[in-house]
């Protein structure tokens, strides 16, 4: 995994609330057997009209907002469908970071194993970082993991929390399923606990 | 003496391998549940990396996303060469890691969701997790079971743990008995209507009280099975005598003296008196109506009696969000719900493609003929499909103009042939009305079977309360 230090690049404004994943990657994109190459689908139903034509409006179509790294969302972002063909899809495309005043639980997961930063932030501070995206493309957000800072372009600056945990292993691209085979021993003296306790488990 | 606990804290407390200083927890599996669509990436990893399966013989995989659902799918160019790739990658999984699997020549193949319990794997107070967001719908055992990601599939393929914080304790209860006509589907939109689509996030629901106790087994699987769509992690209900009942000779669920130490254990899986809730939320059992959604997110939920709301009646993000919706929807503020007509039923899913269900929507339907452009029942397993026809419930869907499929996923997500063209209208029994779920452009209301049926029979949405002679 791709690590994640600091970030300095255009914010997409995408004010909608509840964006689904099957908005971010439908379904008919899911049958890859493959990580890679679904950045061109990204949000495909909102971006391309039924003959693959961009749409115009759509944001990421816009000149200013074709090289996006970081979105900025409308509350409950990533909701619905577990697929993490969503932070796939988002990744392939470039986006390094989303920000919202809430998130999906199991996307929010997802985010962290694959070099996303998902940022919690109050409705005040996305309200002005939304503001500031729809500035365009001169409008740089520079979001920091380490100092916990998200800061907009006219200066203004908002600190957010992130589990230490998962900070650590975006900070460092760690695997977390080699951290966890380091406590074998443990998953071991589990098993062998439970064969009595649970024997039908 | 401990602290009074939750019966999510009961669970979470026996599964805890290990736990960080910083409250971070490495949480055993019971369970793991995989289907063709989010797994093969994860075993791709494990072949790239020379790990194997930790635990096969706690995994339990079956294709159900992509199979098609037609009597001919046995012949393979029914299927979109992708599709079959995938299924393909899930038969070669399985056997190169040796580890359950029922392939889609299997009478006991269906949705993943209906397969786990209905072949007793899925037991009270376990861990059960899936690559798959209704993976919530275990949760019906009293067993905490969740979706999870392809890399987390992953990582419990090759560790049989999960990284995880433990999330808030709340309580959904629904006091008193329901009324004629309202069903789980009913309770189950009705708490996401009440609490919103993030309602639960954060937290592991218990959903409790006499309403849900008088559920069938069947019933307490259609409301967790939508726990997601209120945002929880997970939705629990503490097991009972239905619960050991519904267990109780599966071909995995426990035998003789293993059957009984396993019961003294299920007894003790209850809220204790006293436990903390940090969210409470309860609903009068004989306050919820037969209700259908009407937007694109399954908060958008209204009684069948009602009228398409306007903006208006909204604020802050979710103006533009129900401007959005009622413009992809095709409807007017004020129009009658009751007078939507309808051009597709569908009625399965792991909602509502259980044999109770298919009960339900039979009765509605025996000796009517549908008044839809199309209707199809997809079965949620080949075993609830065999019984189905045992009880004669098929040849009542097939009479009434029904197609009868075999089982899958089908429609409720289309990635199958089973899709909506773009503006067909569907009243469905599945979970999600999200745009484009069903079909580009498709219009998706969730409802219950019955009001399915009933919708079928007549063309348009319709209160089945008026099918079943009941005064409103």
């Amino acid at each position: 995994m791709e690590k994640f230090t600091t970030l300095t690049g255009i914010a997409a404004p995408m004010p909608l609330v509840n964006i689904d994943t099957d908005m971010i990657i439908p379904k008919q994109f899911l049958k890859t057997i493959e990580r890679s190459g679904l950045g061109k689908n990204l949000f495909d139903e909102m971006r391309y009209t039924q003959d693959g034509a961009e749409i115009p409006d759509f944001v990421l179509n816009q000149p200013a907002y074709r090289k996006s790294q970081i979105i900025i969302a409308g509350d409950n972002f990533g909701c619905g469908s577990s697929r993490e063909h969503a932070p796939w899809a988002l990744l392939d495309f470039g986006i390094r970071c989303v920000i919202s005043t809430s998130f999906a639980d199991i996307f929010f997961n997802n985010c962290f194993k694959n070099g996303i930063l998902p940022v919690v932030l109050p409705q005040e501070a996305v309200d002005h970082l939304m503001d500031d995206a729809r500035k365009g493309e001169n409008a740089r957000v520079t979001v920091d993991l380490d100092s916990q800072t998200v800061t907009a372009s006219d200066g203004k600056s908002f600190r957010f929390e992130v589990d230490a945990f998962k900070k650590h292993c975006l900070l460092n691209g760690l695997d977390d399923i080699g951290l966890t085979m380091e406590k074998a021993s443990a998953i071991d003296a589990y098993e062998a606990k439970t064969a009595a306790t649970r024997p039908w488990a | 003496m401990t602290a009074p606990r939750t019966l999510y804290d009961k669970i979470w407390d026996d599964h805890v391998v290990h736990q960080a200083e910083d409250g971070t927890c490495l949480l055993y599996i019971d369970r793991h549940l995989v289907h063709e669509v989010t797994s093969p990436q994860a075993f791709e990893g494990l072949r790239m990396t020379g790990r194997k399966v930790r635990a096969p013989e706690k995994t339990i995989a079956v294709p159900d996303h992509n199979v098609p659902t037609t009597l001919d799918r046995a012949n393979a160019a029914t299927m979109t060469e992708d599709s079959r790739i995938q299924v393909a990658a899930l038969d070669k999984n399985a056997k190169d890691f040796g580890i359950n699997y029922y392939p889609v020549s299997d009478v006991r193949q269906g949705i993943v969701h209906i397969v786990g319990p209905e072949q007793g794997w899925t037991l009270p107070g376990m861990t059960v997790v899936c690559g798959d967001s209704h993976t919530a719908t275990h949760g019906a055992f009293g067993s905490l079971a969740h979706g999870i990601g392809t890399s987390e599939v992953e990582h419990v393929l090759a560790t049989q743990t999960l990284i995880q914080r433990k999330a808030k304790n709340m309580k959904v209860e629904i006091t008193g008995s329901l009324r004629p006509g309202v069903t789980a589907k009913d309770i189950t939109l009705s708490v996401i209507g009440e609490t919103g689509t993030a309602g639960g996030t954060g937290y592991v629901i218990e959903y409790c009280g006499q309403a849900i106790r008088e559920l069938s087994m069947e019933g307490r699987m259609t409301v967790c099975n939508m726990a997601i769509e209120g945002g929880a992690r997970a939705g629990l209900i503490a097991p009972d005598e239905k619960t050991f009942a519904y267990c109780m000779g599966r071909p995995h669920a426990p035998k003789g003296a293993k059957w009984e130490a396993a019961l003294a254990y299920w007894k003790t899986l209850y809220t204790d008196e006293g436990a903390h809730f940090d969210k409470v939320v309860t609903i009068r059992g004989e306050d919820i109506a037969p209700v259908v959604t009407w937007g694109t997110s399954p908060e958008d939920v209204l009684p069948i009696t009602g009228v398409v709301p306007s903006p208006s009646e909204f604020s802050g993000g979710k103006v533009d969000a129900v401007k959005r919706s009622l413009d992809y929807m095709g409807l007017t503020p004020g129009q009658k719900l009751s007078e939507i007509a309808i051009d597709t039923v569908f009625i399965g899913s792991c909602t509502n493609g259980r044999i109770e269900d298919l009960r339900a929507a039979a009765a509605i339907l025996k000796g009517k003929k549908i008044a839809v452009k199309r209707a199809m029942v997809v079965p949620g397993s080949g075993l609830v499909r065999a019984q189905a026809e045992e009880e004669g419930l098929a040849q009542i869907f097939l009479d009434a103009g029904f197609e009868w499929r075999l089982a899958g996923c089908s429609m409720c997500l289309a990635m199958n042939p089973d899709q909506l063209a773009p503006g067909e209208r569907c009243a469905a029994t599945s979970n999600r009305n999200f745009e484009g779920r069903q079909g580009r452009g498709g219009r998706t209301h969730l409802m219950s079977p019955a009001m399915a049926a009933a919708a079928a029979i007549t063309g348009h949405l319709t209160d089945v309360r008026t099918l079943m002679g009941e005064m409103v």
